[in-house]
């Protein structure tokens, strides 16, 4: 059975690659409902951030929990509650958006595995283009499959890099309201984004890196780029 | 059983990849029989093959054009990083290695079936005397090669150096199985065949092959972790 969480918790988190410090003492819980917008400049430690929540990169010292345990005490199983969206679309070119889908339903062991991808082509305005090789779409098409291979398997923790580059306007809504849904059932979602307009609204809360550190993690509300630059340059 | 599940599926989907395109079995393929046939026009004097040379240039076709296949499989995967996609599946990492390797291990047969026919023909070298000891010889050395070609090709799939390293790395470690494989087909050249020396070199092989897997199986999920 896959383990199953309601929060995360980062405590005094670090990843050090030889003598830089990419991410430097972080402490930072999340709960269920929550969109987390990650902010911060270029370089900040954002995506070692997601990699140490992904179970990609492995923390230097501190601890990381899920629901209170640690990853080697709840095995791989865990990897089976997180998605991730990152800036590259961990999808095969080659392959239909179909082939895609279906190839990562049941890597993930998914049941009824044709209907899900059926819905998710849905959710994902392509349908009609499910048997088409995602070689052949728009930065935008082949973003909207990406989220939905993410999601795919109703992970609990969804960890999204830059996750409206590409997009439209109207598909932007679609994917913010996807978002909205999804945390509404009792998501975790943590979204590296420089898109502050975007995340505007969407985000419930705001955590703020810069040099790896934590420079705050606050309640978001309107006017998230004005917040974020008073934050960013106060400190 | 979800460990093989997991190998077979990412089996499945490297071929439906490969079905696509023919890209790396044409390329793999390209190469091993350019290679063999430049041998042949350097060694080859009046219709005379040198004595022994054929299993040498059998062996140095399987490792070049399988270097070239370890890398253009992990190419694949490292466009879009899919790479880390499957290491985010709920699935035992040793597994999706597992998956890689057979793909690899499948493409070099694939190479093989046409390149051992070609250097027994162009270098009359009776291959087929002993047709089984010949598969078993191909199969374990081929095993062996991919087993820590699969793992270092992974290992590499972020390094920007990773067309240089994967040669320098890969072919000191796989010395012996090439040594082996080598030795153990020169003996099927012998005349009269020399059956307990190929078993042999096939034991050897077998003893390599298992503890290439078993390193490799192993090492796998540390050396995917940043």
């Amino acid at each position: 059975m896959t383990f199953d969480f309601d929060r995360v918790d980062l405590t005094d988190l670090s990843r050090h690659f030889g003598r830089r410090k990419a991410v430097a003492r972080v402490s930072l819980a999340m709960h269920a409902g929550d969109i987390v917008g990650l902010l911060g400049p270029n370089g900040a430690g954002k995506s070692t951030l997601l990699g140490m929540l992904a179970t990609l990169v492995a923390p230097t010292t501190g601890a990381l929990t899920y629901g209170g345990k640690r990853i080697g005490e709840v095995g791989e199983g865990i990897r089976g509650r997180i998605g991730v969206l990152a800036h590259e679309l961990h999808l095969y070119p080659e392959l239909t958006a179909r082939q895609n889908l279906e190839f990562f339903a049941r890597l993930h062991g998914l049941a009824d595995v044709e209907a899900l991808v059926g819905t998710a082509l849905e959710q994902a305005n392509l349908a009609d283009r499910g048997e088409d090789q995602v070689a052949s779409f728009s930065r935008g098409m082949r973003q909207r499959l990406a989220l939905e291979r993410c999601l795919l398997h109703r992970p609990r923790l969804v960890l999204l890099d830059e996750p409206f580059t590409g997009l439209d306007d109207r598909a932007v809504r679609l994917v913010a309201d996807r978002l909205k849904r999804v945390a509404a059932e009792g998501a975790i979602i943590v979204l590296a984004t420089h898109d502050l307009d975007v995340a505007d609204g969407l985000i419930t809360r705001m955590a703020v890196v810069r040099s790896g550190r934590l420079l705050c993690d606050v309640a978001a509300s309107a006017g998230i780029r004005q917040q974020y630059r008073v934050l960013v340059e106060s400190v | 059983m979800r460990f093989f599940r997991v190998a077979l599926l990412v089996l499945k989907k490297d071929f439906a990849i490969e079905l696509k395109s023919y890209e790396i079995l044409s390329t793999t393929l390209f190469f091993a029989v350019s290679c063999v046939a430049i041998f042949s026009f350097a060694f080859v004097k009046d219709g005379q093959a040198p004595v022994d040379a054929a299993a040498g240039i059998l062996w140095i076709a399987i490792a070049f054009s399988g270097t070239l296949a370890l890398g253009r499989t992990f190419e694949r995967e490292r466009y879009g990083e899919t790479l880390k996609a499957l290491l985010l599946a709920p699935a035992p990492r040793p597994a999706i290695y597992l998956g890689k390797l057979l793909g690899i291990v499948t493409l070099l047969f694939a190479t093989e079936i046409i390149v051992v026919p070609m250097v027994a023909f162009l270098f009359s070298a009776p291959f087929f005397e002993r047709p089984l000891l010949l598969v078993a010889l191909l199969g374990l050395g081929t095993v062996g090669y991919a087993a820590v070609g699969t793992l270092f090709a992974a290992m590499l799939v972020r390094a920007r150096t990773r067309d240089v390293m994967l040669p320098i790395l890969l072919y000191p470690i796989t010395i012996p199985v090439i040594i082996a494989g080598v030795r153990g087909t020169s003996a099927l050249l012998a005349s009269p065949v020399d059956e307990p020396v190929a078993m042999l070199w096939i034991g050897l092989l077998t003893f390599f092959d298992v503890v290439f897997v078993t390193l490799s199986l192993w090492t796998f999920e540390p050396l995917m972790t940043e």
